[in-house]
This record gives structure tokens, sequence and C-alpha cells, in this order.
């Protein structure tokens, strides 16, 4: 689920005000976007790309590989099973409140069909000097810089500030991972933390998680295995139980989900577990010598 | 969103499952008339959206309508799990032979529906996979396909269900297609029983709704029961704000859920405490000056951390947002500021033009910065 340069990149509801938006700046980086799509604009160009009216016909006219979807939350299935059936090798699905029902079905299809899905509710994936996907800040040369630290999130804003600490330690970005705030998403903390442990250049990892569901637990599970250093974040340690916490996903009941237990999963596998934000980059020194 | 027992029961009933006779009571008197009309024994039982009702003195059992109507004026007006007691669903007693237990939910794990079914019904499902993980049986479902007959029957195979075996296989499948047909994110029988003359009928059910489904879902979901929520809270919904009341003193505003559960973090961490969640990103990063000007009538708040960090949520929109708030309200308190990500440089710029402020260079700081206020 890393996105790379040689991407091509498909942008669904690409004409809308914030396809609009971030297709722009998707292409001043380096994104290789080669079209995009809305059911009534076939046959027209927008940011200086084709338009088709489905994922189908940009695969027969234009060819690609990743899907970025800015799609309402009701129509994100149409389109995802959409980008599916034309062949996608991933999609990066950036609605939030789709209802989940939905996201549990495109997302069967999407791993019968062997393609990865980022999301529901992600801010999306950069590679810092490659491209990025989504609606991060991959052009804030103090956010993102080309480097050796894998970063994993599961908020696109909480994501911003770990990426910020992390250049301002002197370090870059491998990649970033947005995999998104909804309770049912595609690829996991783990499969994302197996995906950055083989990624090339990429020393250690940085795993940004939040209460509620048991990823970080199993993500824990796989850390134990890994050569690499592991440093994690676990947000919402002073929320109240039993309340969303804004994203869906958010929510602790009884014991699982807690603080609690992810930070001690996590630790008994070795993983760094920081107190606050800011030391990360200390963190990261502590564990790679340097 | 939650739904109470007598809200959910008729969804499963109208899928074909059996659930005992019973009316809903909102006085000891009504409660007494509903067990006139069923005739013989009765349970009496609370009904709010929480578990461990039983355990709480909510559910009881009576063998006349007098009974019933003392049992109501006892369960009536109590509270359970933080919900007062309105009202009673008065039932008829189905004598049990075997207690099961079925549920459909939503699993992160398997990224799709989970059925879950077990022969220790009756007992809490935390309980039974903790103390008899055996006799759990799990089988996760692809959305696509559903529930099909012959998988619902493996998964009550060898269980010594005798002649009920059938009834029950019927009774998961029709369950699946309840979790399916109302957008469940769990909906579970506990128990589900096979009752002495051999039906198979449902106790209790516990629905929830997903809540990014209430829309299309719209006539089943007028049964369910909204949010309990403070005034501030009921104000920032209906204006689209993620907003929950905190007991602290230390105002916070972010962008993001997981940056403003940060901040909050933050705040404790340096000793604070905080006064509230309150985030305005994604689509609702436009809406800074509605979500200041609502943190700002919250009373008790001694200083205010502002903390941005732009990816979708533009920070000069939301600067231009807060400034116009702080413009309009001239709040007295102290306010600290970080700003980071998308359209910062503007933003900066607009606090030193507008407001004569300076971020200060990390989130850490401004919270720091803002605990220390508020401790003054």
């Amino acid at each position: 689920m890393i996105v790379r340069g040689t991407d091509r990149v498909l942008v669904m509801g690409i004409t809308g005000k914030q396809g609009t938006f971030w297709t722009e700046r998707m292409q001043a980086y380096g994104t290789r976007v080669v079209g995009g799509t809305h059911p009534n604009k076939a046959g027209t160009k927008h940011c200086n790309v084709p338009v088709f009216a489905t994922a189908r016909d940009a695969m027969k006219g234009a060819g690609f590989d990743v899907a970025v979807l800015f799609i309402p939350p009701l129509m994100v299935k149409e389109a995802a099973m959409d980008a599916i059936e034309a062949g996608a090798k991933g999609l990066v699905v950036l609605t939030e409140h789709i209802p989940l029902h939905d996201v549990m079905y495109f997302v069967a299809a999407a791993k019968e069909r062997g393609a990865f899905i980022l999301g529901p509710n992600t801010a999306g994936a950069v590679t810092p000097g490659e491209c990025f996907a989504g609606f991060m800040p991959a052009f804030n040369t103090r956010i993102f810089r080309k480097g050796s630290i894998g970063v994993i999130s599961r908020s696109g804003s909480l994501g911003v500030l770990f990426c910020l600490n992390v250049v301002q330690a002197g370090y870059g970005e491998s990649a970033f991972v947005g995999i998104g705030g909804d309770p049912v998403i595609g690829t996991t903390t783990r499969e994302a933390l197996e995906a950055l442990d083989t990624f090339p250049g990429t020393e250690a990892v940085v795993m940004v998680g939040e209460i509620g569901g048991s990823m970080e637990e199993e993500a824990a599970d796989y850390a134990r295995t890994m050569a690499k250093p592991v440093v994690a974040f676990i947000a919402g340690g002073a929320a109240p139980q039993g309340r969303k916490m804004g994203h869906a996903g958010a929510i602790v009941m009884g014991n699982k989900g807690s603080y609690a237990s992810k930070r001690s999963a996590l630790e008994a596998a070795g993983v760094t577990v920081l107190d606050t934000p800011s030391e990360v980059g200390a963190a990261l020194k502590a564990r790679l010598g340097r | 969103m939650d739904f109470e027992e007598h809200a959910a029961k008729p969804l499963l009933a109208g899928k074909g499952i059996a659930v005992p006779r019973g009316g809903l009571a909102r006085t000891p008197d009504e409660a007494a008339g509903v067990a006139a009309r069923i005739g013989g024994a009765v349970v009496v039982k609370a009904q709010v959206p929480a578990g461990k009702r039983g355990k709480a003195g909510g559910i009881k059992l009576a063998a006349t309508p007098d009974e019933a109507r003392s049992h109501a004026r006892s369960i009536i007006g109590m509270e359970i799990a933080g919900h007062k007691v309105g009202r009673v669903l008065v039932e008829e007693q189905v004598p049990i032979a075997r207690e099961l237990y079925a549920a459909v939910l939503n699993d992160p794990s398997s990224k799709g529906p989970l059925v879950m079914f077990s022969t220790a019904g009756g007992m809490d499902i935390e309980e039974v996979a903790a103390t008899a993980p055996a006799s759990l049986r799990r089988r996760p479902v692809d959305i696509r396909r559903g529930l099909p007959h012959a998988d619902a029957g493996t998964l009550v195979q060898g269980l010594a269900l005798g002649v009920a075996e059938a009834a029950v296989t019927d009774a998961l499948v029709k369950l699946y297609e309840a979790y399916a047909a109302f957008d469940a994110e769990l909906l579970e029988i506990n128990p589900l029983i096979v009752a002495r003359d051999g039906r198979v009928v449902a106790l209790d059910c516990k629905f929830v709704m997903d809540d990014s489904a209430i829309a299309r879902q719209s006539d089943v979901s007028r049964a369910g029961t909204p949010e309990k929520l403070t005034g501030l809270e009921a104000r920032a919904k209906a204006a689209g704000l993620k907003y929950i009341d905190l007991e602290g003193n230390v105002g916070v505003l972010a962008n993001g859920a997981g940056l403003t559960m940060t901040t909050m973090d933050v705040v404790r961490h340096h000793g604070g405490r905080p006064a509230n969640f309150l985030e305005i990103g994604g689509e609702s990063y436009t809406q800074a000056r509605p979500a200041l000007e609502l943190l700002l009538s919250k009373p008790g708040i001694r200083s205010l951390v502002i903390n941005f960090c732009g990816a979708f949520a533009r920070t000069d929109v939301m600067t231009r947002g807060v400034i116009e708030a702080i413009e309009a309200l001239k709040p007295e308190l102290p306010i600290f500021f970080s700003v980071h990500g998308t359209g910062d440089e503007e933003a900066i710029k607009l606090l030193k033009d507008r407001l004569g402020v300076t971020p200060l260079p990390t989130m850490e700081n401004a919270c720091k910065a803002a605990v220390e206020a508020a401790a003054r």
C-alpha cells in the first residue's frame, strides 16, 4: 500500500472543489495523475488530464494503477467497486462516514482481486521525493523530507504532527501510510507495519495509533518479530470511557481498546511507547544510535 | 446508535425470529395492565440502552399483575449505567430448556461480519470468552454472499442441540438477515433459548446501528435512542461539530480526532485538566468561528489551547475563523496557539497582523503554557 512515483493515479471525483485543489497539488509534487472521473463529464479535460465517466473507461483509455476517491459517503461503494472491477492495484478512500456494511463489501471485493485499500477516512499516503495520494501536505518541507523513517497513522492531522517532529529531529520519512480512523479499514496497522518492514530504505517505524479496537495489539505481535526498531504513540489516554472521540473507531468499551491495554501490549513487544509526540526524535535517536 | 430491547425485538420478529408476547409500560398501573392481558407469570424489564440490567436490579419476575405493578414501581425511576429508567417491558415468562448465545457484529480483524454462537447463553459474552472459550464458535462472513444456511448449520453442529438444531440454524440465518437489512454494528441475542415446548425464542436483543447508516435507515432509526448529550453537546451537534464536555478548565480546540485527543493527552501530561474535546477537522474545518464561540460559552474555562496541524483542513481557513470569533467576542482568557501544516505560512501571518500573536513553536509549548495559565 505504498504509492510510488511510477504509479499512474486516477482521481475519482476530480472536478469537485477538493478534488481539484488536491489534484493540482499532487501534480505539482510529482504524482503521475493520468486522469479523473465524473459520470457526466466524460470527454472533457480537467487539471490538464482527461475525464472519464467510470474507472473502467479510464482503464481502457489511459490505464491506471491507483485510484484516489473524492466521493461522497453514500456513493463510495459504487465508485470503489468500479475501480476494483477495472483492475486497480490499489484504492485510497478518503471519505469519512461511509456506512460500514458498504466498506466491508468493497474491502472483501478488493481482497479477492488482490487490490489494497487505504482508508476509509484516511488522509492518504506520501512517499517523499516521489509522490503523494490524498490530502497530505507532502509539499511542505518542514513536514516531509526524504529519509529513513516509515510513519503509520490512523489520523491525518496527528500524522502531520509526527512527521513534523521527525523532520525537526533531523530525520526524514521513507513513506507515510495513513490507514484511516474508521472502525473497519482496508489496511490494518499490522499490515502497514509489515509493508514498511520490507520497504527499502526504511530503518525504523513510527506507529501512531489511538484508543479503540485492537489493531495496535495485533501490530504488537508483528513488531515483536521485527529487527527494525518501532516507536509508537497512542492518542486518547485522557479520553473518557464509552464516548466516540471524533473518529468512529476511537471508543473504549470496558478494557477493550483501552490505552493501558495497547501500551502494555506494545511495550511487551519491545516497542518504545511515547508519552507525548515531541519525544519521538529522542526515542528514534536512542533506538537507532544516531 | 443504540436501541433499547423493546425497539430491537420487533426487528427480529419482522425477520421471523420468535420473541415473547409483551408490551411497554410507562407506569406501574400500565405494567399491571400488560401483565393481566398476557395472563400468567411475567418478567418486568427496565428499558435502557445498557447491559447488565439484571445485575443492577432492573429485571424482575412477577407471578401476578399486582406483583408486576410493584416491581414496575421500584424499577421505573431507578438509574442504570447513568440512564434513568422511564419505561419497562412486561413480557410473558417462557419456560427455558437451554440458553444459547448468538450475535453478528462488524469485525475489524477479518474486515467483515462475524457470526458468534455459544451454548453458554445468558452469561456476559466477555466472561464466556474468558472462562469457556471452547464453547464460543465464530465464523467470518463474506458480506457479498451473506450467511448461507449450510454455514449456519456448521456453526451449531455437534453441540447436542438435538431436535432444536434445525430451528437454531434457522434463527441464525434470520439474525444475519436482520443484521444486513438494518446496517447493524452489533445485533446480539442473549439468551436465545430453546423453550421447553421446543420453540426457539429471543429473550433479549441488543442492537447497535452504524451511525453512518442512520440517514439511509430513516424508518428504523426513528426507534433508536438518541445519544445522551449535555446542553453544549446538543448545540454542537446541531451545528455539525464534534464536541464532548469534560470536567477540566483548559479549553481545547484542534483539527482532526487524533490530534484533538493528543492535545488533551498533552494537557493532562503537564498536569492540566482538559475542559472538552472539540475538533474541526475534515469537512468541518470551515466551522472554526462557531466552534470557538461555542467553546467560549462554556463556564469554568481558564485558558485555551488552539492546535492546528493541517492536512485536508487548511490552517489558514481555520485561523481566519478563530480570529473572527476572537474579534467578535473579545475573550479575556489567555489563548495559546500552535499552527503547522497546509496553509500555515498564511495562518501565522494572519495571527500576527490581526491579533498581534505569534504561535508557540510546538504544541507541547502551547499546551504547557495553557496549563500554567489555568493554574494561575
